[in-house]
């Protein structure tokens, strides 16, 4: 018996030890040409870019799936399935060429035809219900020639094409019969295969129009637990992971270089501004006073991340206005005398709600709790689970406070502001101002791009002296990527561009 | 000089110690900590043990040693709470289906085993998610999750006694069924339910601990032992004093509960 089992046992030990060895042969020999990249979630709504809504899905079809055109690392939009396009002078269509020679990833060229089917398909004409809201302003998508295709719109609108630089507007095959399960794009990458809740094996496209990726194969791997990621990557088996945690950072070991960004979100103390107290705006701007951000910085983050004082962040850099970070400057006094005049003299009680699967905001509020008590407010978190906080704080508007990152969706400054016109679908913080509504009615009619600029920076500015809610900052964003590559690119969007990527030059 | 009963049995005076020490530390740490367990400092995040901070400090810059002594404090407050409730529902349960046994019985106790089925946690989860979360509705969740086990414990002592002489007698001479239950059986249940009761201790302790732990428990930015384990496990590198301590004072707690019943068992048998 005790023979038996002692024989058993080697048997595992030697099975160990081969599937380890092979593990490190595999390193050695494919070491640069192939790249493991963990993500947080797998990719679970849809492979169809038109019905990606996760960020998460959307950031790695961007390497399969392009638009007629696509943003390039400084926020400007490039030509990709379109080789030029031009507007007409009133605003109203768009004439878009598209590249010679384009092909999709089964071999077939884009043809006029698929630029047709999938700017009606996103655009809802199809029956689907459309992702874009902009889109519903599309009035018809006209076939010139067989390289030519006119999007004419109902209304004027200069921002137009940076919609279609979205994952959401991808030019797909016509042909394609399963968009959700077959992926087939004209990106730097094509899908190879995907297995729910593990991963999503890709491999370069040969017949790529622009710059072909460096690196061959690249595997997603879905880390769904947190706590084991920076195991993997000492591991070895993950070589890169988008947005860790200084904590995280501070883990890990030389083998790694981190690159370090901007998340783009818009991270905030955000107010429902219809609930007492917060719909008097002196405790909202007396909210503000008592917040110390380079305290938060500080606590909550390692001093990284940048300030902001309404909803816009660095990465814009035409309409970021760095000069609203000083409206309210940590004052704990003029806070008290704030909350006086608005009949709190003896502070109030309040709720914040924070999704407990993002750790960066249970850890603001709960410095904010902290800070807050100096003025006599006491705050109380609620931690609540992510689907429900999307329905009771986001859709419903059923809260007092939150603590959330709030992204754009396009590079337009628009994406960030429009959601707090007072009749906005996602004005979830219930703000409203007649003049905001008024000035963001002139930012978007007006097809000069200066004075639309200007009418934007009017409402940024509305938004800190209104004080619509306790602005925080933008998080840094740390990425870990394995010192056998090199070349990971920051888009101002939530974007993992894996074709810039390259092997480290021998050493 | 003969040593007092008690003294001689280890495993009780063991668990009487610590417990002793548990309860004492909680009792002052409700009124007086070191440092306010929610104070944050920028300047001591992480810090290590020292003269100034005798545990170190956390992430956060908060004194570790006060956070222990509050979230005990927190621990114990949701262990009693829990006990007490499945206790005396467990016992009213009980003691109504084991006397009077027949349709009632058949259908509370065939209701119990079905939340018996159940994993307590998962249990636990559904009436978090009904009731929402915080220090007073884990109370309330485990309480009622504990009901089942005390029940059955009562049930089955009801049912050795109910047939007995002296209850026989009592109901000849006209005594009510209600004076019955709890003025003669009643106190003849009580040792097993004593052991039950350290038992459901631990279990709570446990518990809490473990729906702290998934977020569900405590809400920051209080503490609790089980709370302050979830935030230590993402500094298991870098502060592995944080996970170790309040680990530790988990087990010391169950430990001590563990003891002491152990040693009263010996203690009653003997």
């Amino acid at each position: 018996m005790k023979k038996r089992i002692v024989s058993i046992l080697s048997v595992f030990v030697l099975a160990t030890l081969t599937i380890a060895l092979g593990g490190c042969s595999g390193d050695k020999t494919g070491g640069s040409s192939k790249i493991v990249v963990g993500i947080a979630q797998d990719l679970e709504d849809s492979l169809d870019p038109h019905k990606a809504v996760a960020a998460g899905t959307k950031e790695v079809l961007f390497n399969v799936y392009e638009g007629l055109l696509k943003p390039d690392p400084d926020g400007n939009l490039i030509p990709a399935v379109a080789e030029k396009y031009e507007a007409s002078e009133d605003g109203m269509s768009y004439t878009f060429t598209i590249r010679e020679g384009i092909k999709f990833h089964n071999g077939n060229p884009v043809t006029a035809e698929d630029v047709k089917y999938s700017i009606e398909k996103s655009a809802g004409m199809m029956g689907d219900d459309p992702l874009i809201s902009a889109f519903s302003l599309i009035k018809s998508v006209d076939i010139i020639d067989e390289s030519t295709v006119s999007i004419v719109l109902s209304e004027p609108n200069m921002e137009f094409p940076s919609y279609l630089a979205m994952t959401n507007s991808a030019i797909i095959p016509a042909d394609n019969e399963n968009p959700d399960t077959e992926a087939i794009g004209t990106g730097p990458y094509k899908i190879v295969s995907r297995s729910p809740q593990e991963n999503i094996i890709m491999e370069s496209f040969d017949d790529y129009w622009g710059d072909k990726a460096y690196i061959k194969d690249v595997t997603f791997k879905v880390e769904a637990n947190a706590d084991t990621i920076v195991m993997d990557l000492l591991g070895g088996s993950i070589d890169m992971f988008p947005r860790l945690t200084t904590t995280q950072v501070s883990q890990l070991n030389d083998n790694f270089e981190v690159y370090e960004g901007t998340m783009n979100l818009v991270q905030a103390l955000y107010l429902n501004n219809s609930v007492e107290p917060f719909n008097d705006i002196k405790v909202r701007q007396a909210l503000c006073y008592a917040t110390d951000i380079d305290n938060i910085l500080e606590l909550a983050f390692d001093g990284k991340g940048s300030p902001i004082g309404s909803s816009m962040f660095p990465s814009f850099g035409k309409y970021y206005m760095p000069e609203l970070n000083d409206v309210y400057t940590y004052d704990v006094d003029k806070a008290k005398e704030l909350l006086k005049e608005a009949g709190y003299e003896n502070g109030f009680d309040m709720k914040i709600t924070v999704p407990s699967n993002y750790q960066p905001h249970i850890d603001t509020a709960q410095v904010l709790v902290e800070q807050f008590k100096k003025i006599g407010v006491n705050a109380e978190i609620d931690l609540v689970e992510w689907n429900s906080w999307l329905s009771d704080v986001y859709t419903n508007r059923e809260f007092e406070s939150t603590v959330i990152g709030v992204d754009a969706s396009t590079m337009t400054a628009r994406a960030l502001l429009e959601r707090f016109r007072s009749d906005a679908d996602n004005n979830f913080i219930n703000f409203s101002d007649p003049r905001y509504d008024e000035i963001f009615d002139m930012a978007v009619s007006t097809t000069d791009d200066a004075e639309s600029t200007v009418y934007y920076k009017q409402l940024e500015t509305i938004l800190a002296e209104d004080a619509a809610n306790v602005y925080l900052q933008d998080m840094a964003e740390f990425v870990a990527l394995n010192k056998k590559f090199e070349g990971y690119t920051f888009y101002p969007m939530y974007i993992q561009d894996i074709s810039k990527i390259k092997p480290a030059a021998a050493q | 000089m003969n040593k007092p009963e008690w003294m001689k049995n280890r495993k009780f005076v063991t668990g009487i110690v610590i417990t002793a020490i548990v309860v004492i530390l909680s009792i002052i740490g409700t009124f007086f900590t070191p440092y306010d367990p929610n104070a944050m400092d920028a300047s001591a995040k992480l810090a290590p043990m020292s003269a100034a901070h005798l545990l170190g400090c956390d992430n956060f810059g908060r004194d570790i040693f006060s956070r222990i002594m509050s979230g005990m404090g927190t621990t114990l407050i949701v262990a009693i709470g829990t006990v007490l409730i499945g206790v005396m529902g467990g016992t009213v349960v009980g003691a109504f289906t084991g006397y009077y046994g027949g349709v009632i019985d058949e259908v509370l106790m065939r209701f119990n085993d079905a939340v018996l089925a159940f994993p307590s946690i998962l249990l636990a989860l559904v009436f978090i998610s009904i009731l929402g979360s915080g220090k007073y509705n884990v109370i309330i969740a485990l309480g009622i999750v504990f009901v089942p086990s005390y029940a059955r414990i009562v049930r089955s002592e009801f049912l050795r006694c109910k047939n007995m002489d002296y209850v026989k007698s009592a109901k000849l001479i006209g005594v009510s069924d209600l004076r019955i239950i709890f003025v003669h059986i009643l106190p003849n249940a009580y040792k097993v339910i004593l052991s039950s009761v350290a038992i459901g201790f631990n279990n709570a302790v446990l518990a809490e601990a473990g729906m702290s732990f998934l977020g569900i428990g405590v809400q920051p930015p209080d503490s609790s032992l089980g709370r302050m384990l979830s935030e230590a496990q993402t500094y298991l590198f870098i502060k592995p004093s944080y996970a170790i301590i309040s680990g530790s004072m988990i087990v010391l707690m169950i430990f001590g509960f563990s003891m002491l019943n152990e040693g009263m068992e010996e203690w009653s048998d003997a």
